[in-house]
């Protein structure tokens, strides 16, 4: 048995190790977050949101062509991307044998290893060429591969946190495995699934690698996925290498608008998944 | 009980050896154990020969009885003895658990239902089940008991729906409890509530048998005591199967009890002779206390 005060110092030091620890990174994010904020806002106006790019020197520049591209962006890639992610892992925890299972599992964390200017070329590969030209649609499959993987990981990680009394009671009434699967079992996970929904959606919608390869983009608004299209990380990309300092702070402010969309998806997501039967 | 059944149990006791001896796996099972079959009409479910395995293990051997009609089954024994195990044969619940097999029959109303083509699904819709833990759904306590009733179509109407959700709930003995409650979760109610949702989903697709596993193991005394006189009142309309800890219990609420040990049915009988004139050694040792 150890001496108590040495007990007391041991409990101290761990104590204060990990809270230090949490300080550090949550101290972080709220710098990167503060900094974007501050010198974001600057620019910030109506005009900014909801008017075009202009050339450097004109007034009244704005993003709202990146604005919306990104939403449709990550619209298509989720359209596409969040079924397919839920079902797959839907299938990984419910459904697949455990070689099978185990097989299946260790290609889905490889893919979400690749990086992401792969992903991009490949679609360049697969659509653009093919296609002809730069298109949303191909942005929006780039990202969706992207998307795939983290969602339906994270959704089979959140299914097997279901006690299977819950499948059992499903069965014992007589359901059918699918029934119990989508109606009780995802429904039991569904705050967890969107959580896991919204990392992928938060993860793609940083993402500017891929979009060099397929929705490039635009300078004026524009709503056809069959066209190139502009985005806000494409849009940060290309101001914050300019030499202009008025588009840096732009870059900012963009980066600004950026953060508070994932944001607002995010919370939107949450009301709407919220189980106000939950254990 | 007439006389040949006596005879049969004679024949179980003699040929019965020690817990110790049994431990050992030493002995060979008698072929058939306690009360023999019951006259065909009186047997709503029969189990014959039924070996079971958890992989190489085997959890089960050699296990035949009959359940009685609107009666109230009871398994007993002591912690790992395949009670829980049997009862989940009844329903084929064990299906689930991968690397599990099963030997010999289980007839209800004289169909084996692990024949191939036996479809399961509408299997347990005939044969409900209660667990240890109350299992509710992350739902309203309407929609608990609605579940069974939609996934199996039962219901005509919404007001039939609502109908046969008050029915269950009151055939439960919960419906004055909750009814100005039914949309709230049912996860917000006592564990002894969320047991009898449990009960009341179970009674709404209208099984036949209704299979109890420990029911009340997590429950406080008088929320037992609620679910026990259910359980007796429910025999009126339900053959019931349950497994239990309590000896009381058994005592209390059953018809017929089978007693059993790693594996085996050592004893099975009425009620009232198990307790109080068990033919067999351990049975006695077990329900006085003695081990186990």
């Amino acid at each position: 048995m150890r001496s108590l005060w040495f007990r007391k110092l041991m409990s101290l030091l761990i104590t204060l190790v990990t809270s230090v620890s949490a300080c550090v990174v949550i101290g972080l994010l709220l710098l990167v977050l503060g900094y974007i904020g501050a010198t974001g806002i600057s620019e910030l106006s109506l005009g900014f949101l909801i008017n075009d790019p202009k050339p450097v020197g004109e007034p009244g520049s704005g993003i709202a062509n990146a604005i919306v591209g990104s939403f449709i962006l990550i619209a298509v890639a989720s359209v596409i991307g969040m079924p397919v992610g839920i079902l797959g892992g839907l299938y990984l925890a419910e459904f697949a044998s455990s070689r099978f299972g185990t097989a299946l599992r260790f290609l889905i964390d490889t893919l979400t290893g690749v990086p992401s200017i792969l992903i991009g070329v490949f679609v360049w590969t697969v659509m653009v060429k093919p296609m002809g030209h730069f298109s949303a649609l191909s942005g929006g499959v780039s990202l969706a591969i992207i998307m795939m993987p983290i969602v339906a990981r994270t959704t089979e990680e959140m299914l097997r946190l279901v006690p299977d009394s819950m499948r059992e009671g499903a069965l014992a009434l007589g359901a059918p495995v699918w029934r119990m699967s989508l109606g009780v079992v995802l429904r039991a996970a569904a705050g967890g699934v969107a959580t896991g929904a919204m990392l992928a959606i938060a993860r793609i919608a940083g993402e500017t690698a891929p979009l060099l390869f397929t929705a490039l983009n635009r300078n004026y608004l524009s709503t056809n996925i069959s066209e190139p299209i502009a985005s806000l990380t494409y849009q940060i990309y290309y101001y914050a290498g300019a030499p202009y300092e008025e588009w840096h702070s732009m870059a900012w402010a963009a980066t600004l608008v950026l953060v508070a969309m994932i944001l607002g998806i995010n919370i939107v997501v949450r009301v709407l998944t919220r189980n106000r039967h939950q254990q | 009980m007439d006389e040949a059944e006596n005879d049969d149990m004679k024949a179980v006791s003699q040929t019965t050896l020690p817990p110790q001896a049994l431990a050992e796996k030493r002995i060979v099972v008698p072929e058939r154990h306690g009360k023999p079959a019951a006259r065909t009409a009186e047997r709503k479910i029969r189990i014959e020969d039924l070996n079971f395995f958890y992989g190489r293990a085997q959890a089960l051997k050699r296990i035949s009885h009959d359940v009685a009609p609107n009666q109230v089954t009871a398994y007993i024994g002591p912690s790992g003895c395949g009670k829980s195990t049997l009862i989940r044969t009844l329903n084929r619940m064990n299906d689930v658990i991968p690397g599990t097999r099963v030997e010999g029959r289980v007839e209800l109303d004289g169909q084996d239902i692990y024949a191939p083509g036996t479809d399961v699904v509408s299997l347990r819709r005939r044969v409900g089940m209660v667990f240890q833990k109350p299992n509710p759904f992350p739902r309203s306590i309407f929609d608990n008991v609605a579940y069974g009733l939609k996934i199996n179509g039962m219901a005509r109407s919404k007001s039939d729906l609502a109908d046969r959700v008050e029915a269950s709930l009151r055939a439960a003995a919960l419906w004055d409890e909750v009814k100005d409650r039914l949309n709230e979760s049912a996860y917000g109610v006592s564990g002894g509530q969320q047991q009898r949702v449990c009960i009341a989903r179970a009674l709404a697709v209208e099984p036949e048998v209704l299979l109890m596993d420990e029911p009340t193991s997590a429950l406080d005394p008088i929320a037992t005591q609620k679910i026990e006189e259910l359980i007796v009142e429910l025999k009126q309309k339900y053959t019931i199967v349950i497994v239990t800890h309590n000896m009381q219990q058994a005592a209390r609420v059953s018809d017929y009890t089978a007693f059993f040990w790693i594996g085996e049915m050592i004893e099975f009988s009425a009620t009232e002779k198990m307790f109080t004139k068990p033919d067999n050694k351990m049975t006695e040792d077990y329900i006085t206390g003695r081990f186990g």
